[in-house]
């Protein structure tokens, strides 16, 4: 048996295979094993059934924002659709299961596919559209989602929304926090590999060359606008099977959750996050969506306590105002995220008493 | 016929008016490359603050609008001092998303203020600017806006072409270090242009206030709205802010008129796609001048 | 002495060291020239003086600037402007969305609020071209009309210390021997104080009163223009005047080496 690494004190590669290593030590192959492995045996089993709902939230909202920072973060277009592009993934399963009889193990890996494609078309524009422009394309494209998901009711239902038969796997019903628990977290630890893998790939590094500069990219042979379209895709894949296990788990859906607040929720979640970053996705995930829940508690706890009779407090403002305050002060005080934060209590700690 | 031409009216009012509120945007943009997300917030501040001194404060209507400008102004400079400032030199999207967060904020903080009503200015327009042609009535509320419009396009085009601080804001987005060799002041000039912003953006709220009435989504999502009349007119052209603003507005009245009310507040973002692909950098945008 | 660098260091994004120790002093009405080779840090020199520096991540870090008895290193160019010191841009820099006038009156900038008519007069004096293509937009305009242009602009702003980064770069040489005129005529006629970067260093002494000539971040050489015009090793390295023989024998090529290192 080879001899376990520790993290040196220092940066210290001397081959490319190093910088490409997953885990630079044995070490934190270790802990992400027995994460992994506590994560599914005993979380599940030792928590009530709304500390697995919270869970279950995190884990759908973590499998969009790695979509998501694929895109922002990996290949730098800025894009303000990605909570349309959930209601696309949502609406598709809800369509196939409902109209098709799909099972859930054929619609939502489909309603995903159906959400890339969708995704790509909004993409397009990406051809001769950089930053700005791109920007509000999607813009463009997350209203016209939103308008098409109310308006076209031959296929929506419109406002009523759809509600889904309840989904089974192999034969076993998936019903139950508990059993959605381990569905998403598989789905959750499968996305995240591949998303992993995928930038440790030449796909990856292509994306991120585009990222610093497409030009270079593109004087490098890179085909910048394949593989801009290709980031599209692979995000909104992934918003779509977010939107798809969210539609199973939600039993029922409607157009409203699928508004601009959710897209600017979603790109909350990358800054803050950490854009470039596959962990900083589900970082950001868990705190946007513990501070929603945490909002929720606090408003329906100042409404219960009935301080202030006559203003009928309302969590939505309040949320945007909390997530607008949010957002600003990460991008003043550290735009590159919590990822950043941990990073550096981690290596302060690896190189005490010698931060220097 | 008289629908058409009626509706042909209230376009260009409306159309207008979007693109005054689009002008303020644009110049932000010009000035110092940043995309405000915040515009329709700004837009709402501005028209709420017009409402409290008026209907709650009981202002005289001009001592109201007058104090409103003053203070949008204001609004818009300290937003850039305290938000916009230690993002200078920053990536462009870190500078999106603190749009973004402000647009949230703001927005936040205007649900919790006034709440999600619709309220209606107290009716201070007189009659006698309703008009009349043939089987068409202009309202007394378009006369206004129209009015209004026209006069602070005539003076923002004058301030740009002929005063020295709109030259400076314009050599500022033309070249910014050749600016600054000169001594122009780059901050100043920023500050300056989200003042402007912030006051255009007010008139154009107050006016849009007149017309429909008072809403914080309903004003914050016109802040949207200004996308595609911006990407029509191109980004840095402040002409083509206002023909864009015209073009969306006819184009909204007469979806609104002939097809569907809902497909209103859609179609405007379908012609944005659709002008992106066929025309990216809009259709009044800047040719670039590139010297190698 | 109008303008006094005393060993300046100038280090970019905290890490990369351009200029190491450099001194040099300015005396009202001089042209002062400032030669050297590319990456010297002649254009870092200038903006150390013009407060440009900050934009661009860079600091200086040791030593003092002294314009007119008080000291200016690391005040914004804002406030640099306002005390009379105006940088022309080396490769031109025209705001070229605006017309020529408006070029020009944004040369203003430091003084806005007073009239400037008489300088706008005084500028089409210098530079007649500019006279017939006021209207016109300065992206259209030629090489040499915008060197002219941003010289003019730079005019406007009725400078103390003019520096001139580069005004030759590339322009044809009659168009370069018309600007380097005007350069003097300026000098003569409004009193300015120039400082001029310079590749083409055979004009650049021509019309100078002093010389310093800079090479890695530090000055090796200075003296009256005369004298610099006259040294051998001026003549060999910059005025391109040495005889091609003496290089060509190994030994020769060792010496050029030694005086090269030396300068």
């Amino acid at each position: 048996m080879r001899r376990p690494t520790f993290h040196p004190c220092g940066n210290f590669k001397e081959r490319y295979e190093e910088e490409l290593k997953v885990f630079s030590t044995d070490f934190g192959r270790l802990w992400s094993a027995v994460g992994v492995a506590i994560l599914f045996a005993v979380v599940p089993f030792v928590s009530g059934p709304y500390t697995l709902y919270i869970l279950n939230m995190v884990g759908i909202a973590s499998i969009a924002a790695v979509g998501l920072n694929i895109l922002i973060g990996f290949t730098g277009q800025i894009s303000l659709g990605h909570g349309a592009f959930l209601g696309v993934g949502a609406y598709s399963a809800a369509i196939l299961s409902t109209n098709l009889n799909m099972p859930c193990w054929i619609s939502v890996p489909s309603a995903a596919l159906i959400t890339a494609i969708v995704g790509m078309i909004f993409g397009v524009p990406s051809v001769r559209l950089k930053g700005l422009y791109l920007t509000i394309a999607t813009l463009a494209g997350q209203f016209i989602i939103e308008y098409l998901l109310v308006h076209w009711e031959g296929l929506t239902r419109g406002t009523m929304g759809i509600t889904l038969p309840p989904a089974s796997l192999l034969g076993i019903d998936v019903a139950g926090d508990r059993n959605f628990f381990f569905l998403i977290y598989v789905s959750l630890g499968l996305t995240v590999w591949t998303a992993v893998n995928l930038i440790r790939t030449k796909f990856g590094r292509a994306f991120i060359a585009i990222r610093d500069n497409d030009r270079a990219a593109e004087g490098m042979g890179i085909p910048v606008f394949r593989y801009k379209l290709l980031s599209f895709a692979v995000s909104s894949f992934y918003a779509g099977f977010a939107g798809g296990l969210w539609a199973y788990y939600m039993v029922s859906v409607t157009s409203e959750p699928f508004n601009l607040l959710l897209s600017v929720e979603y790109i909350a979640m990358v800054i803050i996050g950490g854009l470039g970053s596959i962990a900083g996705s589900i970082y950001g995930a868990v705190f946007i969506t513990l501070l929603n829940e945490g909002l929720r508690l606090g408003t329906d706890l100042l409404m219960n306590m009935n301080l202030f009779p006559e203003v009928g407090l309302n969590i939505a403002p309040i949320r945007e105002l909390v997530f607008g305050l949010a957002i600003i002060l990460f991008v003043l005080f550290e735009p590159k995220g919590i990822a950043e934060v941990w990073r550096i209590i981690r290596s302060s700690f690896r190189l005490w008493p010698f931060s220097y | 016929m008289e629908f058409f031409l009626q509706l042909m009216v209230n376009g260009v009012c409306i159309g207008l008016i979007y693109g005054i509120s689009a002008m303020g945007f644009v110049m932000i943009f010009k000035a110092s490359s940043v995309i405000n997300f915040a515009h329709g917030e700004l837009l709402a501040a501005g028209a709420f603050f017009f409402f409290t001194l008026t209907a709650w404060g009981g202002l005289p209507v001009y001592a109201a609008f007058i104090l409103t400008l003053a203070a949008s102004f204001i609004l818009g400079f300290i937003v850039e001092r305290l938000f916009l400032r230690p993002l200078i030199g920053e990536p462009l999207i870190e500078v999106i998303m603190l749009t973004i967060g402000l647009s949230s904020m703001f927005k936040g903080m205007m649900l919790l203020l006034w709440g999600g009503n619709l309220y209606t200015f107290p009716d201070f327009l007189p009659e006698s600017l309703s008009l009349r042609f043939g089987a068409i009535t202009i309202p007394p509320v378009y006369t206004g806006a129209l009015i209004i419009g026209a006069f602070f396009l005539a003076l923002f085009g004058l301030f740009f072409k002929y005063s020295s601080q709109g030259i400076f804001m314009r050599s500022v987005a033309d070249n910014q270090t050749a600016a600054l060799s000169l001594g122009v002041h780059v901050k100043r000039v920023f500050a300056l242009s989200w003042g402007i912003a912030a006051l255009v953006a007010a008139i154009s709220g107050i006016v849009l206030g007149i017309i429909n009435g008072i809403n914080v989504h309903e004003l914050s999502s016109i802040g949207l709205k200004v996308f595609p009349v911006v990407i029509l007119g191109g980004l840095d052209s402040i002409t083509g802010a206002v023909i864009g603003g015209i073009l969306i507005g006819l184009l909204e009245t007469f979806t609104g008129g002939y097809l569907s009310t809902s497909l209103k507040d859609v179609i405007p973002f379908i012609v944005l796609v659709i002008v992106l692909l066929i025309k990216p950098y809009g259709l009044f945008g800047l040719v670039e001048i590139e010297r190698v | 002495m109008l303008l006094e660098i005393n060993n300046i260091s100038v280090v970019y994004a905290d890490v990369l060291q351009v200029l190491k120790g450099v001194s040099l002093s300015v005396e009202e009405g001089r042209v002062v020239s400032l030669l050297g080779s590319n990456g010297a840090g002649k254009t870092t020199t200038l903006k150390a003086v013009s407060g440009l520096l900050k934009p661009e991540n860079g600091k200086v870090t040791d030593g003092t600037i002294v314009y007119d008895g008080c000291p200016i290193h690391n005040l914004s160019p804002e406030e640099i402007t306002r005390k009379g010191i105006i940088q022309v841009l080396e490769g031109r820099q025209p705001f070229k969305y605006l017309t020529v006038e408006e070029n020009l009156r944004v040369g203003t900038a430091t003084r806005w609020t007073q009239p400037y008519q008489e300088d706008l007069e005084l500028v089409y004096r210098y530079f007649p071209v500019l006279l017939k293509r006021r209207k016109s937009l300065a992206g259209y305009c030629s090489g040499g009309e915008l060197q002219m242009l941003v010289m003019g602009r730079a005019l406007m702003a009725r400078p103390r210390l003019l520096l001139l980064d580069e005004p030759s770069l590339g322009l044809a040489p009659l168009v370069v021997r018309e600007i380097f005129q005007i350069i003097e005529r300026i000098n003569e006629e409004q009193g300015t104080t120039i400082v001029l970067v310079e590749q083409n260093s055979k004009m650049a002494l021509q019309i100078a009163h002093y010389g310093y000539v800079m090479e890695n971040g530090k000055i090796v050489m200075e003296g009256t223009a005369e004298d610099l015009r006259k040294n051998p090793d001026i003549k060999e390295f910059y005025l391109g005047m040495g005889s091609a023989e003496t290089i060509r024998s190994y030994r020769n090529v060792k010496s050029y080496r030694r005086r090269k290192r030396w300068l």
